[in-house]
């Protein structure tokens, strides 16, 4: 084989087969995906969940981790934050003519290291082959199954006045991260994305507590947004206190001299859980055990005022509207 | 230490906002220059914290903002133009033109490239030989020194394919000629950090010279905004007004020769088109001869229709202070930040997209 993708590749013929078999198989192997029929064919029963996402990031690697591990951990989350145990992943690759074999097997080895710390299996998939310059380099979309048990009802419109608003630690890290290694902007720090799968994390919240009313993870659009969405579904306000969202230091800084504010900056292995009042103190606690909760905070309330709201009590006082992201975030100009 | 923090201190900032509310004995009128403090006032509640006799206005200091539709249009058709490619400051390609937008050019076909810096127009322009890349040269005296190194640099490496639309506006000349209008009565100004930097601050020595107006110039974190207001407010009080830096950390008296010298090498003073505001002499920057081959004005020609600004906005009158964005009846109806119709709203500088986006609970005409 050469060391770069051809349009062969994509043909479903010969060299098509050869990628599966050498480059893809070798590492996701299990019993139902190995067996390449048609379809995966699997056992379930009760209530499910289902979704999908397909991810585009620019640059592919990145410090913290790469397109094939966002791929893998996106959708778990997305199954995590119904209460879903996910089970199941499909993956479909969208390949640019040329792009380097030697990178597509580092892609499917974290991949394959994902799938494996989030306990899921992929057993369905696709690759495709286009022309130069039809895709940028790699488009990966997975969709993936989870299993929600008898009696568990977590979902966005949930939230009720009262609630208290937890978040798993600091903001602003996986959007900072792909910033500073993007065309133009580079600039050095000694900064990781916070990509992760976060279903352990939830199952461990849900065995200390069945009070948990929202969940939802801050990715594009950053806390601001997932916020927002959580109060119009909900038909509450969210009051948040700007100075308990933790950030880290080198975001804080970043966002200073961009001229961006952390709560619209995308996060990749955070989550934000409503839950009522009185298990704030187990879900906390059980939360901070875990490694990608360690740094879990409380950061507001849920109230009747306002409601569709997310109010921001500032670092100064002041209390002023945080709305959702509009356009993409842009450094300043001036 | 970290710098950041430290100017962000509740204790402080409302130890400052307090000696500001002890010192007050009338209203007065300020006048922020920058979009940045715009956002940086709305974004901290800064104005909740200041007592009610302090009105803060905008100025024209968002340089997507202030870009006349009438050059606007020029991008855009200079965009259409074959074997053309535009790289901008990502703002500007949202931004409704007469009729057009950059963003619509880049939908219908045209080679339009966001950019973070101008160095990044001359690798554009490097590795595409066979085509002309300009770039849309906006902003202050805080852009024109990396535009003029980039038109340098394409010099020094013989990069024949490089232009730049010049756009580029300098701040003191409209400060002068907004107070020449007399529209607006001021009593201080909250000098451009920035800008500052690279000027220094005795470009302003005509403020309280020739006005009797106060003229601190401010950082961006919110300390430095509050520490400004009440210098302002000594100076106002006394009836001493004066130039002053309240951003010492940033802005040095003679500012940064070195940027000042690059200016001035690859730019000449000539007349600016400002939105709201028109013809302002002595407010712009002309690439000179000497380096006219990397002059998109020189180098191509495009036929324009006239300039039509959009019905019923008013950013115009927002620029110059005149009107407060809310006060214009498009503001968070028809002109929000998802289908903005004047720039004001699309530029992350700009005041209506300030007070759209951190609207305070109690006047929440945005969000």
């Amino acid at each position: 084989m050469d060391d770069s993708i051809l349009l062969a590749h994509g043909s479903g013929g010969k060299l098509s087969h050869e990628l599966v078999e050498k480059k893809i198989l070798p590492f996701l192997a299990n019993p139902a995906l190995n067996k390449l029929d048609d379809s995966a064919i699997f056992e379930a029963s009760g209530r499910l969940a289902f979704t999908t996402d397909s991810y585009v990031v620019n640059p592919i690697f990145f410090p913290g981790g790469d397109i094939g591990k966002l791929a893998v951990c996106g959708t778990v989350n997305d199954l995590a934050m119904n209460g879903a145990r996910p089970q199941y992943l499909s993956l479909s690759a969208i390949i640019e003519e040329g792009f380097l074999l030697s990178e597509l097997e580092q892609i499917v080895q974290s991949i394959k290291k994902a799938a494996e710390e989030a306990e899921v299996s992929i057993i369905t998939g696709d690759t495709k082959v286009v022309n130069k310059g039809q895709a940028d380099k790699l488009f990966i979309t997975t969709s993936g199954v989870g299993i929600i048990s008898p009696g568990v009802d977590i979902s966005g419109a949930n939230a009720r006045a009262g609630d208290k608003v937890l978040l798993s630690g600091t903001i602003g890290d996986h959007g900072i991260a792909i910033m500073s290694q993007r065309e133009g902007l580079r600039f050095s720090m000694a900064l990781e994305s916070d990509c992760a799968p976060l279903n352990k994390l939830v199952s461990q919240m849900m065995e200390v507590s069945s009070r948990i009313h929202c969940l939802r993870d801050p990715t594009r659009g950053g806390l601001a947004t997932t916020l927002n969405e959580l109060a119009r579904q909900s038909k509450v306000g969210i009051v948040v206190e700007e100075a308990k969202v933790p950030v880290k230091e080198e975001v804080k800084a970043a966002c200073e001299l961009l001229g961006l504010d952390p709560v619209y900056v995308a996060n990749e292995g955070k989550l934000v859980a409503v839950i009522d009042p009185t298990d704030t103190d187990k879900i906390l606690g059980q939360m901070r055990k875990n490694i990608y909760g360690r740094d879990a905070a409380i950061v507001g309330e849920v109230t009747k005022e306002h409601p569709g709201k997310v109010i921001m009590k500032t670092k100064l006082g002041p209390s002023r509207i945080v709305d959702m992201l509009s356009g993409e975030l842009l450094p300043r100009i001036c | 230490m970290k710098f950041i923090d430290e100017y962000q201190d509740n204790k402080l900032a409302r130890g400052l906002a307090y000696k500001i509310a002890q010192r007050s004995t009338k209203t007065i009128r300020l006048m922020e220059f920058c979009g940045g403090h715009t956002h940086a006032i709305l974004r901290y509640g800064i104005r909740q914290l200041v007592p009610k006799t302090v009105e803060m206005r905008s100025g024209p200091g968002c340089p997507v903002c202030v870009t006349a539709t009438a050059d606007l249009d020029k991008a855009i058709a200079l965009a259409h133009l074959p074997d053309v490619i535009i790289t901008t400051f990502g703002d500007m390609i949202r931004v409704p033109g007469s009729y057009s937008s950059l963003q619509q050019a880049k939908a219908e076909g045209a080679d339009i490239r966001i950019v973070y810096s101008t160095i990044d127009a001359v690798e554009i322009a490097k590795a595409n030989p066979w085509k002309s890349v300009i770039f849309i040269g906006i902003g202050f005296e805080t852009t024109a020194p990396t535009i003029a190194a980039s038109i340098l640099k394409a010099q020094q490496e013989k990069i024949k394919n490089f232009n730049v639309l010049s756009l580029n506006k300098l701040t003191p000349p409209v400060m002068k000629a907004l107070l020449d209008s007399g529209e607006l009565k001021l009593d201080g100004i909250i000098g451009p950090g920035h800008v500052s930097v690279i000027i220094g601050s005795h470009p302003y020595e005509f403020i309280p010279r020739d006005y009797g107006v106060a003229c601190v110039i401010s950082g961006f974190e919110p300390l430095d905004i509050l520490l400004c207001i009440d210098k302002l407010m000594e100076q106002i009080e006394k009836g001493e007004p004066k130039v002053e830096i309240a951003y010492p950390r940033g802005v040095k008296p003679e500012g940064n020769r070195k940027a000042r010298q690059l200016m001035e090498k690859v730019f000449e003073i000539g007349e600016a088109n400002w939105r709201g505001i028109g013809i302002v002499p002595q407010s712009g920057l002309k690439v000179r001869g000497k380096y006219e081959r990397f002059d998109a004005d020189k180098a191509f020609s495009v036929s324009l229709k006239p300039p039509r600004e959009p019905e019923g906005c008013r950013c115009g009158d927002v620029i110059r202070g005149a009107a407060m964005p809310p006060e214009c009846k498009l503001f968070g109806k028809v002109c929000t930040p998802e289908s903005p119709v004047g720039p004001c709203m699309v530029s992350s500088e700009g005041a209506c997209a300030a007070y759209y986006q951190y609207g305070t609970p109690e006047n929440s005409q945005g969000a």
